[in-house]
């Protein structure tokens, strides 16, 4: 059960999309597809949905093969797409009740699942899905791809492009399908999302950098980063990137995230180096390691 | 350097019909600076910055640009500043050169110029491989990075970027943020919407739009201060969420 993928591999043309990729994403589990744009993850969504066939390797999805057995998946499986794709012209309510029709249900019969999720746009059911704000046509999506009840959720980045008190809010909803025994598999390139997921796989370039669960990840990153500060943040990344002795500089927040090539660093050495570039308020403290440090780390 | 005004903004002011989407917002914005423009989906952001970039004739209230007025100016404006966005981009069944060269073109500089810019612009991007490749052939945070460069072509003033790096790698959008701060150290003033709130920490200033008023603005040092919480996203939390 679950999702099961055996080398996938998917080229359009001469670019190669997805490029041997595997993984299982357990059943129940809240899995997170985690990389840029291009990295392979709409193409993965597609194959594993049945609408795009695989050029190599095999996957099941809640048990069912993607080619073999693909009229059950479409009956088992919840799909939002990245883009929005349900019927501009019909309203609400008429969106959800044809997807409930469609696969034989009723919104009555199913309305426990997405109570949570349709009463924040119950009040607008007559409005046409197109006269929608952006927060309220991902609610109407999510809401539609859950009416039939499915095994397996497909989110492709349902949060992209929104702000960070509506991001949350979604999250806290995953979180509550997950407990009602839906396998989720989310993409989503907000590394800070990751470690909301209970496993994650890195994917950069349509290959997989590694697969996961988020504090496995960040424990793997074997170095030291410092939080370096400084009055004058381009005359910092400036000054670290011409320190010989550098092996990552990345802004970071507030602070550059530095690491040393050398095992014995020391940091008061480079701040005297700092401070003879004339930098001023200079600040330096060992600091934790974030999935975003590791993903970066994996993609060099 | 940071003493100048660049942006003035008093009491502006949009309404469609019944709605206010930008209710009264004043800020300035000075030489040089990063200036970040936050704000919740539907707070305001795009309405007010297609004030500023002269666009959209205000309601009411007040707003000079690089020293020009967007009642009577808005042409002058457009002149003086850079305009970048995620969804635009470029032409992306133009090449590399065609598209710097074109939009050159459009920002009225000379042959002359264009071709200076072109070959310092290749050549800091690293593009020299790819000039004659069309623009759709390149991964998107290439296309992002060109986007910025061929945007400041010109010299503008201003640069506005609505939410540049939606969708880049992690990698390419500490690059382009390099970018940003060697254009402001240049003092050419950034103005910059993001829903990362780590780049948020970036900039000099930052403004929180909620339901079209501006509800902080402030270091991003100071506006964690004043909320008490260790990260700019709880900021944006506290704010947003009311």
């Amino acid at each position: 059960m679950g999702i099961k993928i055996k080398n996938i591999s998917k080229s359009y043309g001469d670019l190669k999309a997805v490029d041997a990729i595997s993984f299982d994403v357990k059943d129940g589990e809240l899995f997170g597809l985690i990389g840029p744009d291009g990295a392979g993850k709409t193409t993965i969504f597609r194959i594993l949905t049945t609408l795009l066939i695989a050029d190599e390797g095999e996957a099941t999805v809640a048990g069912y093969d993607v080619i073999k057995d693909y009229i059950d998946i479409r009956n088992h499986v919840g799909y939002m797409p990245g883009r929005f794709s349900l019927y501009q012209d019909l309203t609400v309510e008429e969106n959800l009740e044809f997807f409930a029709t469609i696969f034989n249900t009723t919104i009555e019969e199913n309305y426990d699942l997405i109570k949570d999720i349709y009463i924040q746009i119950e009040p607008f059911k007559h409005r046409r899905a197109g006269k929608l704000s952006g927060g309220m046509k991902q609610k109407l999506a999510l809401s539609c791809a859950l009416i039939h009840k499915p095994k397996v959720l497909f989110l492709d980045e349902p949060t992209t492009g929104v702000d960070p008190v509506s991001r949350k809010e979604f999250w806290e909803m995953l979180k509550r399908l997950q407990q009602k025994g839906i396998t989720i598999l989310v993409s989503t390139p907000y590394m800070d999302e990751a470690a909301l997921c209970d496993r994650i796989a890195l994917i950069q370039d349509g290959k997989i950098l590694k697969v996961n669960t988020p504090k496995e990840i960040v424990k793997d990153y074997s170095k030291k980063i410092y939080d370096i500060g400084a009055g004058d943040m381009y005359e910092l990344i400036l000054s670290l990137k011409e320190y010989e002795h550098h092996y990552s500089v990345y802004p970071f927040g507030e602070f550059v995230h530095y690491t040393d090539k050398r095992s014995d660093f020391n940091p008061k050495e480079l701040v005297k180096y700092l401070e003879h570039r004339n930098l001023k308020d200079i600040t330096i403290q060992e600091t934790q390691t974030t999935i975003e440090d590791a993903f970066m780390e994996l993609a060099k | 350097m940071k003493d100048k005004t660049i942006i003035h903004v008093e009491n502006l002011t949009k309404m469609f019909g019944d709605f206010t989407a930008v209710d009264a917002i004043t800020f300035e914005v000075k030489k040089g600076e990063i200036f970040g423009f936050l704000g919740a989906n539907g707070a305001g952001k795009t309405t007010a910055m297609k004030m500023l970039i002269g666009i959209s004739t205000p309601t009411s209230g007040e707003a000079q640009v690089a020293d020009f007025n967007v009642y009577t100016n808005p042409d002058d404006i457009k002149k003086n500043i850079g305009y970048m966005s995620q969804k635009f981009a470029l032409y992306d069944d133009l090449t590399v050169k065609e598209n710097i060269t074109f939009f050159g073109g459009i920002y009225g500089l000379s042959k002359k110029q264009i071709n200076e810019k072109r070959c310092q612009l290749v050549e800091e991007l690293g593009l020299e491989e790819v000039v004659n490749e069309l623009v759709s052939s390149l991964p998107l945070g290439w296309k992002q990075k060109l986007a910025f460069s061929v945007a400041l072509l010109h010299d503008p003033k201003i640069i506005f970027l609505d939410e540049p790096t939606g969708g880049v790698d992690p990698i390419t959008r500490r690059q382009f943020w390099e970018m940003i701060y060697k254009t402001a150290h240049n003092g050419t003033t950034v103005f910059v919407t993001t829903h990362y709130m780590d780049e948020a920490e970036y900039c000099d200033r930052v403004s929180i739009m909620v339901d079209g008023k501006i509800e902080a603005l402030d270091t991003p040092k100071k506006l964690k201060e004043q909320f008490k919480v260790d990260s700019m996203n709880d900021v944006f939390l506290k704010l947003a969420r009311g």
